[in-house]
């Protein structure tokens, strides 16, 4: 059997290959999805990219709550009573086909009139007519072309979202104000003593002003903001001495000009702020990717089902109360704690508690929220509202609402308030000084010690390295939260390790057989009652053994819970837990299923954790320079594997629950450890907030824990020290463009300190400190970037 | 050289009107998504249906 990909999705068409205009396609949502497309003349969705759809789920009735009018209200940015707007956010868009398709819906239905991708936020803006047609119907037309849209409770609080220009508006005026008074301040610079300019100075130092003044009360707004609540909390932060040295800038620069005294330093107060806000333009761009605001309301779903008096009805989560009978469908997740009443419950925790294998449950069972239904409906009665379930409770724990920031200094700030203060103490002594020989000059120097003292090299080189840095993490598959974090991955000495999901993969699973060998009968038969069922157990099992002929069983029955069995000519065989096999039980803590064919015990096949390429070679590296723990939540099962993989000083803790790990870094970091806590599923959200840092390894970039401060793509695991190594040399190259920076400064305060300080040195000099150190951070930073591949 | 007071003023208004074009061109939500036109100006235009049209291919002369 040739693997047959299919036409749609491109997965394998492993079970049942479905032809279509002579085209394989793997189920029957990809065939409809390629049926639309044809109909409507779409086909050339195939030719952009070469399997680009994603195989549509089952949503009957899942978006019925779309019709009520309170959330319609909330999700769509406009509404009239002919045409609505919305905006929604799709997952799974990633290539230009995507796009390609996206924009083209309103050939699939006439009631769309216009739609627009946005690829970078993943989201796509459709108008419609609302005559025939409603945002369910909208949604259920995406879905079934495969691109289901995401709606979550954030969606909810927000509707219209003002998007924030203001920034760029600042960086507009800042530059626009910095060219023309560059050029506007030219004649001085060269043409000094010249008659002609005697008569026309004036007009042109009035006309700088003019231009610098929405610089100073606008564009700069935002450092005089922080400088004065920085030191309304004491706190000398990195806009002091910038919000110091503009002032001192204008307030100089207007008094020379009105009392004719000199031309002003309007050029260099422009040219500063526009600086400045470069880098920070430059910071905003690339903390855009990655929205980690979301809460943990985006886990779960906005509406669920309530049966009331045997009606379904769609109500917000909010809106459950301890006694509500819910209805949950199959692939959907359990919103709150609740009792099985109803239905066969076989609930996949692994988001959770990252262990993949579902869980059955009988009725009058407890069910936790956070859980999904794989196996059809189930009734279950609230036992809590949304607020107290269990997830929450952790999440509500001290440790998230706490700012980790404030305990840490950043060496930024730690930088800055130094250079404040030595900058102070210079103009003071310099004035005295002064004062005592010639004191006309006294009121200059000290201005001009403030004012030539730039703290650009603070304002900048943080932001433009740590910047640099986080892009070339980010298409590294490691999406770090923001700067302050690569700063503290730099001061690391201690990393704690999870195991399930984190050090093992979810997906490969291996299994060794142990028993007497199966004869070709046995093994067809076995590969063949396995394609019926559809447990996880017989889905991983059916994929691990060899390739065998298909043939038709007599008969095939499955004992939920229990095991499969199946009848092929004469042949029996009975697959499953040791008990439904007839076999003795074994105490040992793995997975095992168990073989008998024709009454005769064959034997069993045992499910191993797999673990991650690189892992030995990863802790290995670590070892040298940190101390390594594993907090696993599960048994001691895998402890002889991991003492074998990993090396000897390494700690091994089981069976911890969330709760113990997030002691076990409490008392750890009193002690005075740094941590790095490297874990997956949302149990060690509180572990991994209190950490100094967390990481989420992830398999699914889209799905992780708030509490993180960056996530790593499950297969870059073992990458994990070049990043750790990464961060310390870029702590170095601040360090570096510091002292490039005390250069200039001691340059431009010999000219400040010795009274000669021309407006054209101070603008001159000033850009030039700014740009090499730009210069200067982007290309060390870009060297590390290279290295890192 | 009182000209320059008509230079600076004519080169002023027209650095203004620039900057008006800029402040509005932001406003418009142009710049909001960088990457998405990229890629939106290579689809080709679609070829219009031949089957519409069955009796018409021998008029051509």
């Amino acid at each position: 059997m040739d693997k047959v990909s299919c036409f749609h999705c491109g997965d394998d068409c492993n079970s049942s290959i479905i032809e279509f205009d002579s085209k394989p396609f793997c189920c029957n949502g990809c065939k409809t999805v390629y049926e639309i497309f044809s109909e409507n003349d779409l086909t050339c969705y195939y030719d952009l990219q070469a399997s680009p759809g994603a195989i549509p789920k089952e949503i009957e009735g899942k978006y019925d709550f779309l019709s009520q009018e309170n959330i319609i209200e909330k999700l769509t940015e406009f509404t009239d009573s002919k045409v609505q707007i919305a905006t929604l956010y799709i997952p799974h868009i990633h290539c230009s086909s995507c796009i390609w398709i996206l924009e083209n819906l309103n050939k699939l239905n006439q009631n769309i009139t216009t739609s627009q991708v946005n690829f970078g936020k993943k989201n796509v803006r459709i108008t419609y007519n609302t005559k025939n047609y409603s945002l369910k119907d909208v949604v259920l037309l995406l879905s079934s072309i495969g691109y289901e849209p995401y709606i979550s409770l954030d969606d909810f609080k927000t509707g219209k979202q003002d998007i924030n220009r203001s920034l760029i508006y600042k960086l507009g005026i800042a530059g626009f104000a910095f060219g023309n008074i560059m050029f506007l301040s030219f004649p001085e610079y060269f043409e000094v003593g010249e008659f002609w300019l005697e008569k026309y100075k004036h007009l042109f130092r009035w006309l700088m002003f003019a231009f610098s003044l929405p610089v100073v009360f606008y564009a700069a707004q935002d450092y005089f903001i922080s400088a004065y609540k920085g030191l309304r909390s004491r706190l000398l932060n990195i806009d002091v001495p910038i919000a110091l040295g503009i002032s001192v800038l204008f307030i100089r620069s207007t008094i020379e000009i009105i009392f004719n005294l000199g031309s002003g330093f309007f050029d260099s107060l422009t040219g500063l702020v526009f600086f400045l806000l470069v880098g920070k333009f430059f910071q905003q761009k690339t903390y855009s990717f990655l929205s980690f605001e979301r809460d943990y309301k985006s886990y779960f779903p906005i509406a669920v089902t309530k049966i009331i008096n045997g009606e379904e009805k769609p109500t917000q989560v909010y809106d459950i109360k301890k006694g509500d009978k819910l209805l949950i469908r199959n692939e959907e997740l359990i919103p709150v704690d609740g009792i099985l009443i109803n239905g066969k419950a076989r609930i996949d925790y692994s988001f959770v508690t990252g262990e993949s294998e579902t869980v059955s449950k009988t009725c009058g069972d407890k069910l936790f929220a956070g859980g999904k239904q794989t196996s059809g409906v189930i009734e279950i009665e609230a036992i809590k509202s949304v607020e107290q379930s269990y997830l929450t409770q952790l999440w509500s724990n001290d440790v998230f609402n706490k700012k980790k920031e404030d305990a840490f200094t950043t060496l930024t700030n730690a930088i800055s308030k130094r250079f404040t203060i030595a900058v102070l103490g210079i103009a003071f002594i310099a004035t005295s000084y002064w004062l005592y020989v010639d004191a006309s000059k006294a009121m200059n120097v000290f201005t001009a010690v403030l004012i030539i003292a730039c703290p650009c090299a603070i304002a900048l080189s943080a932001p433009f390295t740590f910047g640099n840095l986080l892009r070339i993490f980010g298409k590294l598959k490691f999406y770090v939260k923001n700067a302050t974090i690569i700063e503290q991955l730099a001061a690391i000495n201690t990393i704690i390790f999870d195991k399930t999901g984190t050090i093992t993969s979810n997906k490969e699973s291996t299994a060794t057989y142990e028993g007497e060998k199966l004869s070709q009968n046995d093994e067809v038969l076995l590969k063949n009652t396995l394609r019926n069922s559809n447990h996880p157990l017989s889905r991983t099992l059916y994929d691990l053994l060899e390739e065998n002929n298909i043939v038709s069983l007599n008969h095939f029955e499955e004992h939920l819970g229990k095991g499969i069995e199946a009848i092929h000519n004469k042949d029996h065989i009975k697959i499953g837990s040791a008990s439904f096999v007839g076999a003795a039980e074994t105490s040992t803590l793995n997975t095992s299923v168990h073989i008998r064919a024709n009454d005769h015990y064959k034997g069993k096949f045992t499910f191993y954790n797999s673990y991650r390429k690189g892992i030995s070679k990863l802790f290995n590296q670590l070892k040298k320079h940190f101390d390594l723990v594993i907090l696993s939540g599960d048994n001691e099962g895998e402890f002889d594997n991991l003492k074998k993989l990993l090396p000897s000083k390494t700690k091994l803790i089981f069976n911890q629950k969330p709760d113990d790990k997030l002691e076990y870094i409490k008392f750890h970091q009193l002690e005075g450890a740094k941590i790095l806590m490297v874990g997956d599923g949302l149990n060690d959200a509180g572990a991994l907030a209190q950490s100094n840092v967390g990481i989420a390894v992830s398999e699914n970039i889209n799905v992780f824990s708030p509490a993180c401060d960056a996530i790593l793509e499950a297969s870059k695991i073992n990458k994990l020290y070049s990043y750790i190594k990464a961060s310390k040399n870029a702590l170095k190259i601040i360090k570096w463009s510091f002292i490039l920076s005390f250069i200039y400064n001691v340059v431009g305060l010999y000219f400040a300190v010795t009274g000669q300080l021309a407006p054209v040195v101070a603008a001159i000099l000033m850009p030039l400190s700014s740009i090499s150190i730009v210069i200067f951070t982007t290309i060390a930073t870009n060297f590390i970037g290279r290295k890192l591949k | 050289m009182s000209v320059i007071y008509i230079l600076l003023s004519i080169s002023i208004i027209v650095a203004v009107v620039f900057f008006i074009a800029f402040i509005y061109a932001v406003k418009s939500g142009q710049y909001d998504d960088s990457y998405t036109p990229s890629v939106r100006m290579l689809f080709e235009d679609e070829l219009l249906k031949e089957q519409n049209k069955p009796s018409n291919k021998s008029k051509k002369d």
